[in-house]
């Protein structure tokens, strides 16, 4: 049997405000984890990063993660991951504090 | 203290012009990321989890009070009102736009500070004592040759592109406050009858590979330095790897060739490059020892303080803690502690920042240090003045009477920040910080160093902790290596695995389980967690941290 392709989105930092960021499937870059892309097929999620690594003018660092189908859009399966979506552990900064903004 | 010559002055104007043509063209498309990357990476500029990270030199540890204030500007303008201190004696802003760091690298020429070779494969920002220059038990004052060391290594051409980074450290005293042992190249400055001179140790280094520096040369007269570290760096560059980067430190070429082979090599191309040295690094030398001369100190009467002392007990738990002794007998070192419990070790927010600042400039001469261990040193402060400073610092928070307890913790960023990171450090340091006071034993534990990395590069030298954490990742799950027996100390040793490793809820009860068979264990209050640790070994300690298999074999 092959193995499972894991769903993947993909994620790079903003070029110039350094902050995560994810590639939706209309080719825009969203800060929000739920927006992003679910990439189910290896081949095509293999071209979106591709395509990624084109935009760089605007993104730094892009790369697939892994991730899975919610409610609400893709989440995160690795911690790592996790944190990029909230931010740091021990001060409310990053993308939570955006959200306690709103 | 040191001032810029007009050639640092300019050398660092020009790069900060140049690092700004560089992000334009980074952000006009013309330069690719693979092309700016190790352009930014020269400017101390990183890519974190979340954000840009700026990483400041603060060299051998020592700031002016107007830096100081400058560092709290910066925070406030362009970061978010806070600064992170290291155990590399640098500061690191954990929010820069990169639009913005030209500006902020402007702002640090302003105060003589840069982002300079604090990364990359060159030598680093060398580290000194913090309490040099004021330390009752030196020698000499080490700071001096950080800088002549500096000098001759800024640009460098033949050391720029080493085989791996290079870290230097060095100490004026015998009491190892620098981990000199745990550095590429470690110096200790000693006396040899009426002459000053240097023991060198090489190959010490953490991460992957933890190995303690082994001595080269037990006595190298003064005047033989520059020529004997470019003997010892060109026998690395020579002999050192290229081929794979976990082998590439000099700590691997000395270990790989033997600590004889490296010497026969070094003292082999000492001895061929002596003669090029004329003398003339010594005379740069003087100079700057001129530029180091100690403040004139106030001729004060301590009597005030040891009657405040009489009958204040906060001021008593905080001396007693804060305090170390000075070259004069009345005037004392103060290490304010950036471990309040519950805060992130080595973080200072602007206001602190400023605080600190302003109590230099009103009682200690204007100078501060930072420490390996994340704390902020006032070095001269007349023993009179010690109720004040106590006073004022208690106001702005800044009085926590842990320095040296459980609580003083070293940790890096951890997955909080860094994106090298296999687990998070910060919350484990302060979840042991506030447990453990709120059981209220860190008195009772006494002298006791933990340190936390959130990765095997050991950027939180665990392995140099009594009690070391590693964070790692298994199977996608946060868990932490144990290590005991670790000293970062003259007495230096690299701490031993106790087992398997702890979830992350199960860190702090498993240290606590430890920590009390220690209280059980020792003779009395006067044998510290490491002391009962060397008289003990590992055999108990590791009982208490696994009950379940001491049970099973039972
Ligand atoms: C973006 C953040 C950081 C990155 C990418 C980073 C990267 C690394 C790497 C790759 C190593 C291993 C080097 C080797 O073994 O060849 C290392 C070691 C080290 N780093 Fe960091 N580090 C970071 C933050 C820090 C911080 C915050 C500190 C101070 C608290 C620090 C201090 C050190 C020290 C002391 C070592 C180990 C000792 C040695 O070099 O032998 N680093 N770092
Ligand atoms: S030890 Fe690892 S996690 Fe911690 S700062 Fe260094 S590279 Fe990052």
């Amino acid at each position: 049997m092959s193995r499972r392709f894991t769903p993947k989105v993909v994620t790079a930092n903003d070029l110039r405000a350094g902050d995560v960021i994810y590639l939706t499937a209309d080719g825009r870059w969203s800060r929000q984890h739920h927006e992003a892309e679910l990439l189910e097929d290896e081949a095509i999620a293999d071209l979106r990063l591709l395509m990624a690594l084109g935009h760089g003018d605007r993104v730094v660092g892009a790369y697939l993660a892994d991730a899975k189908p919610g409610p609400n859009g893709p989440e995160p399966v690795h911690f790592r991951e996790a944190f990029r979506t909230r931010g740091p552990s021990n001060y409310a900064h990053g993308k939570q504090e955006a959200a306690a903004n709103v | 203290m040191y001032n810029y010559s007009d050639f640092d002055e300019a050398f660092v104007r020009a790069r900060v012009a140049q690092f700004r043509g560089q992000v334009e063209r980074r952000l006009d498309g013309s330069l690719s990321e693979e092309e700016f990357r190790p352009l930014r990476l020269m400017n101390g500029l990183y890519l974190q989890l979340h954000a840009y990270m700026l990483r400041v030199a603060i060299p051998y540890g020592t700031l002016r009070s107007d830096q100081m204030r400058q560092l709290a500007m910066i925070a406030d303008r362009w970061d978010k009102g806070y600064g992170h201190f290291t155990t590399r004696q640098n500061i690191q802003f954990n929010w820069p736009k990169l639009t913005d760091v030209p500006d902020i690298l402007g702002a640090l020429a302003d105060v003589q500070m840069h982002a300079i070779q604090t990364s990359g494969n060159c030598i680093r920002n060398v580290t000194a004592d913090h309490f040099a220059g004021a330390a009752a038990d030196e020698v000499a004052d080490p700071r001096p040759v950080a800088e002549l060391i500096r000098q001759w290594s800024t640009d460098h051409a033949e050391f720029q592109f080493l085989p791996r980074k290079f870290k230097i450290a060095i100490t004026g005293a015998a009491a190892d406050r620098a981990v000199i042992r745990a550095h590429d190249i470690g110096l200790q400055i000693v006396r040899e009858g009426d002459q000053i001179g240097y023991r060198v140790l090489v190959g010490g280094g953490l991460g992957r590979t933890p190995l303690i520096g082994q001595v080269i040369r037990a006595f190298l007269p003064k005047a033989d330095l520059l020529p004997y570290l470019e003997a010892i760096v060109a026998t690395y560059n020579l002999l050192g790897r290229r081929d794979n980067k976990y082998k590439a430190r000099i700590k691997i070429t000395v270990f790989e060739n033997g600590i004889e082979a490296f010497r026969a090599a070094t003292e082999a191309e000492f001895a061929r490059i002596r003669p090029e040295f004329t003398g003339v690094d010594q005379d740069i030398l003087a100079g700057i020892e001129a530029q180091f001369a100690p403040p004139a100190f106030r001729n004060t009467d301590p009597a005030p303080f040891a009657a405040a002392l009489a009958v204040d007990p906060l001021l008593r738990a905080w001396a007693e803690r804060s305090l170390a002794p000075h070259k004069r007998d009345n005037h004392a070192i103060v290490t304010v502690s950036l471990k309040a419990h519950g805060a992130t070790p080595g973080d200072a927010t602007s206001d602190q920042m400023r605080v600190l600042a302003d109590l230099a400039d009103r009682y200690g001469y204007g100078e501060l240090r930072i420490s390996h261990e994340q704390n902020v040193i006032l070095p001269h402060v007349a023993k009179a003045d010690l109720p004040n400073v106590h006073a004022e610092l208690l106001r702005a928070g800044l009085a926590t009477a842990n320095v040296g307890l459980l609580s003083d913790i070293i940790a890096c960023p951890g997955m909080d920040y860094c994106a090298l990171a296999t687990a998070r450090s910060i919350p484990v340091a302060q979840g042991l910080a506030t447990h453990f006071k709120a059981i209220g034993l860190e008195d009772e534990i006494g002298k006791l160093k933990i340190k936390i990395s959130g990765c095997i590069n050991a950027c939180g030298h665990h392995h140099v902790g009594h009690i070391g954490i590693l964070g790692l990742d298994r199977a996608g799950v946060e868990n932490y290596q144990i290590t005991l027996g670790g000293d970062g100390s003259e007495q230096a040793a690299i701490g031993e695995r106790a087992g398997p490793g702890f979830a992350y809820d199960e860190v702090i009860p498993a240290i606590e389980r430890l920590l009390r068979a220690y209280l059980a264990l020792r003779q009395s209050r006067g044998e510290s967690f490491i002391d009962a640790y060397r008289r003990l070994g590992p055999a108990p300690f590791k009982a208490a941290l696994y009950p379940q298999e001491a049970r099973d074999a039972a």
